[in-house]
């Protein structure tokens, strides 16, 4: 049995216009120890479904079908005491911004041994020790002296170790990290993924990677999801996405990247943008940007197909397949 | 990583660090806010000191001599070496009547002023963080109160108080019923504010950070974000406690305050007041400069203190 399963899941929200779907046809699953990183533009549904995963979706926002079962069981089911059990402890999460994460009025002791104490029957000087621990696995200099300070005494690569400590804190056995090195410069980022990716290792825990850095995705992550307005469109092994992407949207986001780009011309780019929820174009939400649209695209949703080790939703795609399919009998 | 070799400060002690807040740094620039500050405990000190350091006790009858009324101050013509502020009608020291009855107001402002931080937090903090229908419900019931002034909820509740429970029974709740009234009339004042500063806060990630560790509805709004709107909350508690002083005082000066055994400075003012067109001002005059330093010196402080603890008014 997977750790975490999330079957089909749809989240929407409420708006006086109507309800609109933020998250569609989601599947995947995670097992212990896992890598799996989400990517795709802003707007595209990652950090939402971040929080579905968590049930903590904040109104007009619910859950509308499917199910999160962690461990076999729904999370939707349970009762709030169960649910707050299962945040922090089981699962927990690490936000973008380390400047916001912490309580400004709080000490960074008080609030470790705080999330202890929600959580673990023990002494308050135990759970400090706990705390002491954390921090030096996050290697922060000095740590005694960290837990009596406040966090606007700390620098935002610090912040950001104390966050992981934080989130590390009641060894939880998924960190689903929603952009955690974006806020931080490029020196630090490349540290700080490093000791993630270390201390996820030692502890097996299992690591759910939001980001739209696809270079970070690549070194770290095992399989990886692309999401475009809600929902799931390539889904694979990282390496292989990487390496050879398929569908049309991975491929210009691979394109993208400042790498790919000849010395002396343009950067490349996906023309248009992500369409706003409310007037999803019919048909495969990407045609009117895609290069290779055909007149099903804005016609008919795509259903995901398999393709090696990967599923992708576009209609190309499965024609491909369905071309080589029948060559092969041929 | 260099996590070895260089050598932290030793954390400075909570003393220092308020040394070199700034805070305490403002203060020391600000004649005004020292002089106030200065004034104001003064005022508690002499409050709270009032049995030791009064010549006479207002409240024991024996030490009262009919004979001794209105008696001028001392630096006057007729004025008695005894009786350094003059007397009042009934033959009281009007030096240690003010200083009881200061007791008495300052008593009875940061008795009310208690109940409604109390009142406010708990309606705001819930109608902020909750939101949607109760906050909509709450916030209208605040409406409804803010619609009727403090002064005349205060004055239909304490004449009806009066008029079915008597006098007598009135008389000895009198504080407890002016703490309550003044009280429950002005909640709406911290709710407003404490709802606008838990809306600001609750947006942000560290609430969001506090969810996701599993903490539940109460600690998050009493621990988390409670201590982030402390500083609304200090600035209008100066100013509320001046208004419910006020408030005390006109209440007692129309007779449903403190009553004439036990009078605070607004009923001094007012006992003195049939007398002030026969000469004897001092009974008057003297507890009512008494009364509006007190509150000046509150708005003053509150008022730096606004200035202080919003960034966005940081004069540098």
């Amino acid at each position: 049995m997977a750790l975490l399963e999330v079957k089909d899941l749809e989240v929407c929200f409420g708006l006086r216009s109507g309800a609109v779907k933020a998250l569609r046809e989601i599947n995947f699953s995670l097992e212990r120890g896992e890598r799996l990183g989400i990517v795709g533009e802003s707007g595209a549904g990652k950090s939402v479904l971040g929080f579905s995963i968590l049930n903590l979706i904040s109104r007009p926002g619910y859950i509308s079908k499917g199910a999160v079962n962690f461990e076999g069981q729904n999370l939707a089911d349970l009762k709030p005491h169960q649910l707050r059990e299962i945040r922090g402890n089981r699962i927990s999460m690490i936000f973008q911004d380390p400047m916001m994460t912490l309580n400004p009025v709080l000490t960074i002791g008080q609030q470790m041994v705080e999330c202890l104490l929600a959580h673990r029957k023990m002494r308050e000087s135990d759970a400090r020790k706990i705390a002491l621990q954390k921090l030096q696995q996050v290697q922060i200099p000095s740590p005694e002296t960290r837990l009596d300070q406040y966090p606007h005494e700390l620098s935002g690569g610090m912040r950001q170790r104390i966050v992981i400590a934080i989130g590390l804190l009641l060894d939880p056995d998924v960190i689903i990290a929603d952009e955690p090195t974006t806020a931080l410069d490029v020196t630090i980022q490349a540290e700080i993924m490093d000791l993630m990716l270390n201390l996820c290792e030692q502890n097996n825990v299992a690591l759910i990677l939001i980001t739209h850095d696809l270079g970070v995705v690549s070194e770290v992550t095992q399989n990886m999801m692309v999401m475009y307005a809600g929902r799931v469109i390539e889904r694979g092994p990282t390496k292989e996405i990487i390496n050879d992407p398929q569908h049309p949207y991975t491929q210009g986001l691979m394109n993208a990247l400042p790498q790919m780009a000849q010395a002396g011309q343009k950067l490349n780019q996906i023309k248009g943008a992500m369409p706003p929820l409310q007037r999803i174009p019919t048909g495969c939400a990407f045609n009117p940007r895609c290069e290779y649209v055909m007149e099903i695209c804005r016609h008919n949703l795509p259903d995901s197909t398999v393709s090696g080790n990967c599923r992708v939703a576009c209609h190309m795609v499965a024609e491909m397949k369905r071309e080589q399919a029948m060559g092969d009998e041929v | 990583m260099s996590d070895t070799s260089f050598q932290m400060d030793p954390q400075p002690s909570a003393w220092q660090r308020f040394k070199d807040s700034h805070f305490f740094h403002s203060f020391k620039i600000d004649r005004v806010a020292q002089l106030s500050f200065l004034i104001f405990i003064t005022y508690v000190i002499l409050a709270l000191g009032a049995p030791l350091l009064s010549p006479y006790d207002p409240y024991d009858l024996s030490q009262v001599d009919i004979l001794d009324s209105e008696i001028p101050p001392s630096w006057e013509e007729e004025g008695d070496e005894r009786f350094y502020l003059g007397t009042d009608a009934q033959g009281r020291d009007m030096l240690s009547t003010i200083l009881y009855g200061t007791r008495v107001s300052l008593t009875i402002g940061i008795c009310a002023v208690l109940l409604q931080a109390f009142l406010g937090i708990v309606i705001g903090l819930t109608a902020g963080y909750v939101g949607g229908r109760v906050d909509s419900l709450l916030m209208r019931f605040a409406d409804i109160q803010l619609s009727f002034s403090t002064m005349m909820v205060a004055i239909i509740v304490l004449a009806v108080f009066q008029a079915t429970f008597g006098t007598e029974l009135y008389q000895d709740l009198a504080m407890i019923m002016l703490i309550l009234v003044i009280g429950i009339a002005e909640w709406p004042q911290y709710a407003r504010t404490i709802r606008a500063s838990v809306l600001a806060e609750k947006k942000k990630e560290y609430v969001d950070a506090a969810r996701v560790m599993g903490f539940g509805r109460l600690r998050i709004m009493f621990r988390h974000i409670l201590p982030n709107t402390l500083s609304p909350i200090l600035v209008i508690s100066t100013v509320q406690v001046a208004n419910a002083i006020i408030s005390e005082a006109s209440l007692s000066f129309l007779g449903l305050g403190m009553p004439v055994s036990q009078p605070s400075l607004g009923s001094l003012i007012s006992s003195g007041f049939e007398y002030i067109f026969s000469g004897s001002w001092w009974i008057t005059v003297i507890p009512g400069v008494v009364l509006v330093v007190l509150v000046l010196v509150m708005n003053l402080l509150g008022d730096w203190m606004r200035d202080v603890l919003n960034p966005k008014l940081y004069k540098g």
